[in-house]
């Protein structure tokens, strides 16, 4: 993309990346720390700007005037942060406001992020957990499998399905969306469902809060579930709001002693009532992990996952050389939190997205319809008005015979239209041939004009078409019957 | 037996009727349908030949029998490939009919009409008559261009419209010349003249159409005989002939909307004619539209290959195979394919072949399970999951220009989308184009492969291969 890359000292230690694998992929290492934020144009960073531990100064400070920091900001809860920015007249971005629409996805470091920590979860409750995943028939008696039970279903809640499942254990999810049920089903668990019927798919993938009726079904199902399995893994997050307070201390006490809560929500103040953000706490015989740190745990595979999200995005920001903040691409416009120091965040609310309605052809049987749409309705009108003005005037000579066969035809023209319509396209030929045959009933004209001496021209006439009319009938029914009879399952 | 027995009796044949065209909505009641269709027909006839109004038996017998024994010969003789031919000379025998039936009601001097009564009835005389005779000679046209005897290019005379304009005023006007003597049994000279001149409006009006639109044609023709029975029973005064024509003639009113939706055409343009003349020419002119890319021909032991290897097999059938009668040898194919556990199906465009519902037919008569042949609204988003398609004798219906060349002349048109499916195969006996005289981009794809020969000889060959 043409960039020039500098990379802070000891970077990447954690991740076990060394200065010199750095330094061979063409980056500058820089040992100062206020030489690094004074040193780009843009800087990207994993967390958001804190105190520096080091050199006592918030690094909000240190970032160049006008510059560009590109992080995780999460502005709905840091507005301090935000604003210190903006003194500096900094352009920000928040990748943690990445939308989550498709073509972002390969921005989407929350999503990288919860993948990882819903693995690590898993990773980190089997420490905890004094037995095996897999049941076990052994020489030395049964183990049985452990059960987990995983609560929201996002890419988080999937991820640990999945690895839970890779190790054994028998795995049940819940959301309050009813749309992830097939995506659970496909990982390999059991959907626990609901009696009670509420959809709660919110704006962006997340979920909405739910009725009270919803919470007391989810919470009498929570504590049923408590007492039967081992894990619990949590992961239900409503966007900008603490998070829902799902395992109440009774259910902990219920659970089966050695068994393990891991809850993945602990940052925003945890889905158990017990939890404490970054600590591991033993209550009532359960095991409570709160750590909010799960990504750096995985930090090798965190680093690539999140490298590759920043790499795409500055990609989509232009790269180099084009590099640009395109307020009209909704994943800039989402993102982008400060603009020169000017505050940008929340973006505007951008409509719903509207399903575009399936590219159907029109239904057949609604051609009337069809057929008046097209027509310039000025005409229609016009023919109405005429057609109306015909009639009036045939009521008003016509003698009553001429009329009620009138109204026999009309009759029948609109029962044909309606039964005709709902003949398969499969019998088409079949129909005309039918249709053939019993359009031969014009053999009752002839029939009627026979009688008289058999050299008048009538009857001759008559008898020609007689003899025409039954070709017709036979023939048409004949062949009908040979078709129909080749059709077969 | 009195008239008003009749009249019930009649009542009940009408009745029967709807049950016949009702019974066609599904395969299964399809059958049952044609039997009510038998049923109130013979019952119309038997009350009517022995209802108060027929007293002589002998030459009813005799055309009855005649006629029927022809009907019958023509219906087991016919081949199902020449059903559109039989369909058109039968519509051609209503045509007539409805003619005769309208001289024989002018010369019946029986019934004493006065006033609006015996204008409303001399009308009847003429529309019926004018009806009956573009009918009949316009399908008989229609059945020798189908049969091959007249060249289905579309003949253009000069100042066609005029032409036909000009010819609907004389008969409006010899019809009114007829009605407004006011004799009450006038001479029938006018009427005469007038069935000529109709004759000559349907044979012109049928000439000025191109092979391609002969399912239209066909479907159109259809529904004017309904015209016309429902115009002599006007004239006799006779409900079940209105009813039944009435019946006949929304039906092929529909037919012939299907068809020019099928075709993206409207109706008027298809009837004025001239599709694939007027425009035939554009393909030539039009170097923009040339597409570019090389023909990749493949042999038939390379196409058993194919086949064998895929999971997913669609046929795409047109008039080509008809033609060829490949569809026996096809359907041993399929039969190969199904026991290999290859899911095979069949994609019928509606104006495949030359008659609404014709490859349906054929397949049909091939002994191909209709459950596996599917309308192309059923199976058009499946081609990307599909790994061959075996277009035989088909073009137009498969033409990709038809969704993204708003040069081409079938633009518009909703078609097969074969090339989507993993590889195409298209059996034709050369690069020649189709009806719509338009070149098809689909030959040129990347995943296209020509199998150039007789359609049925080809098949054979994959059939000897895959065995």
């Amino acid at each position: 993309m043409g960039f020039a890359v500098a990379v802070e000292q000891d970077a990447g230690a954690a991740a076990s990346f060394g200065d010199d694998d750095y330094s061979a992929a063409g980056a500058e290492v820089i040992a100062d720390t206020r030489a690094i934020w004074q040193a780009g144009d843009i800087v990207l960073k994993v967390q958001p700007p804190a105190m520096h531990p080091g050199l006592g100064v918030h690094e909000a400070e240190l970032i160049r005037e006008g510059g560009t920091l590109i992080s995780f900001l999460y502005p709905g809860k840091n507005a301090a942060l935000i604003d210190a920015l903006a003194r500096r007249k900094a352009t920000a971005i928040a990748v943690d406001q990445i939308p989550r629409i498709t073509r972002a996805q390969k921005m989407d470091a929350l999503s990288s992020m919860a993948n990882i920590a819903g693995y690590r979860a898993v990773v980190e409750a089997a420490s905890f957990y004094g037995r095996f995943f897999t049941g076990q028939m052994t020489a030395a008696g049964k183990v049985p499998a452990a059960k987990v039970l995983v609560i929201g279903a996002g890419v988080a809640g999937l991820a640990a399905i999945g690895a839970a499942r890779g190790m054994g254990a028998i795995v049940r999810a819940f959301d309050t969306r009813p749309t992830v049920k097939e995506q659970v089903k496909s990982m390999g668990a059991e959907f626990i469902e609901l009696d009670v019927h509420e959809d709660s798919e919110g704006a962006g993938g997340y979920a909405k809060e739910m009725s009270p009726a919803f919470i007391k079904a989810e919470m009498e199902m929570f504590a049923a579930q408590a007492t039967d399995v081992d894990i619990i893994i949590t992961t239900a997050l409503i966007p900008n709001r603490p998070a829902p307070i799902l395992i109440t201390e009774e259910m902990v006490k219920s659970m089966k002693k050695g068994s393990v809560i891991v809850d993945l929500a602990a940052e925003n103040g945890g889905n158990c009532a017990l939890t404490e953000p970054g600590q591991v706490v033993e209550r009532h015989g359960v095991h409570i992990l709160g750590y909010t740190d799960l990504p750096s745990r995985l930090a090798p595979t965190a680093s690539l996952l999140f490298g590759n999200n920043l790499t795409h995005l500055l990609a989509d920001l232009g790269g180099a050389s084009h590099f640009k903040l395109d307020l009209a691409d909704e994943v800039v416009r989402g993102a982008l939190v400060l603009s020169h120091g000017e505050l940008m965040w929340p973006p505007p609310a951008r409509p719903p997205a509207v399903l575009p309605p399936a590219p159907k052809p029109a239904p057949p049987k609604a051609p009337a319809a069809a057929a008046a749409a097209k027509t310039p309705s000025a005409l229609g009108p016009a023919f109405a008005i005429l057609g109306a003005a015909a009639l009036v005037y045939l009521g008003s000579v016509a003698p009553p015979s001429f009329l009620s066969h009138l109204t026999v035809f009309a009759l029948a023209c609109i029962v044909g239209w309606q039964v005709v319509w709902n003949v398969t396209p499969a019998l088409h030929t079949p129909l005309m041939s039918v249709t053939n045959a019993i359009s031969g009933i014009i053999v009752i004209g002839g029939m009627l004009q026979v009688s008289g001496p058999p050299t008048s021209p009538i009857v001759m006439l008559g008898a020609a078409a007689i003899l025409l009319a039954t070709i017709n009938i036979a023939g048409g029914f004949l062949v009908t019957q040979r078709m129909l009879r080749m059709f077969r399952r | 037996m009195p008239e008003t027995l009749v009249t019930i009796a009649y009542l009940a044949a009408g009745i029967l009727f709807i049950f016949s065209l009702g019974g066609l909505s599904a395969q299964e009641s399809a059958r049952r349908g044609n039997v009510f269709g038998m049923a109130g027909m013979l019952i119309a006839v038997l009350f009517t030949a022995f209802g108060p109004r027929v007293e002589s038996y002998t030459v009813l017998t005799g055309a009855l029998v005649v006629g029927g024994a022809i009907g019958a010969l023509l219906a087991a003789r016919v081949e199902m490939t020449s059903m559109p031919q039989l369909v058109a000379i039968l519509h051609s025998f209503v045509g007539a009919a409805a003619v005769l039936v309208g001289l024989a009601t002018a010369l019946d001097h029986s019934q004493m009409l006065d006033g609006v009564e015996r204008t409303i009835h001399e009308v009847e005389i003429v529309v019926g008559i004018f009806v009956g005779a573009v009918t009949f000679t316009g399908s008989v046209i229609a059945y020798g261009k189908l049969q091959g005897t007249i060249r289905s290019k579309p003949m253009l005379l000069p100042g066609r419209h005029a032409i036909n304009l000009g010819a609907i005023l004389a008969c409006v006007y010899l019809g009114w010349m007829f009605i407004s003597v006011d004799d009450p049994f006038p001479s029938i000279g006018p009427l005469l003249a007038c069935t000529v001149i109709a004759s000559l409006i349907g044979i012109h009006l049928v000439m000025a159409i191109g092979g391609a639109d002969m399912p239209v044609v066909v479907s159109m023709l259809n529904s004017y005989s309904g015209w016309a029975a429902a115009a002599a029973g006007f004239m006799l005064k006779n409900d079940l002939l209105i009813i039944t024509g009435a019946l006949v003639g929304s039906s092929g009113a529909i037919l012939s909307y299907i068809m020019c939706h099928a075709m993206n055409r409207s109706f008027l343009s298809v009837i004025l004619g001239g599709f694939g003349a007027d425009e035939g020419a554009a393909p030539a002119g039009g170097a923009a539209a040339q597409p570019a890319g090389a023909v990749k021909s493949v042999s038939a032991d390379e196409t058993a290959e194919l086949l064998r290897d895929a999971k997913s097999v669609v046929v795409v059938p047109g008039y080509g195979m008809a033609v060829a009668q490949a569809q026996y040898p096809l359907f041993e194919v399929t039969k190969i394919l199904r026991d290999q556990g290859a899911n095979v199906r069949f994609a019928i465009h509606p104006v495949a072949g030359r008659l609404p519902g014709h490859m349906n037919v054929l397949l049909a008569e091939a002994k191909v399970p209709y459950d596996i042949v599917l309308e192309m609204e059923e199976i058009n988003d499946d081609f990307p999951e599909t790994a061959v398609v075996l277009v035989i004798g088909a073009n137009d219906i498969v033409n990709p220009g038809a969704l993204d060349d708003p040069s081409s002349p079938i633009y518009g048109m909703p078609i097969l989308e074969v090339w989507k499916a993993k590889t195409c195969i298209v059996m034709k006996r050369g690069m020649a184009s189709g009806y719509a005289g338009v070149d098809n981009p689909l030959f040129y794809k990347d995943n296209t492969r020509m199998l150039f020969g007789d359609a049925k000889k080809m098949i054979d060959a994959v059939l000897t291969a895959l065995k």
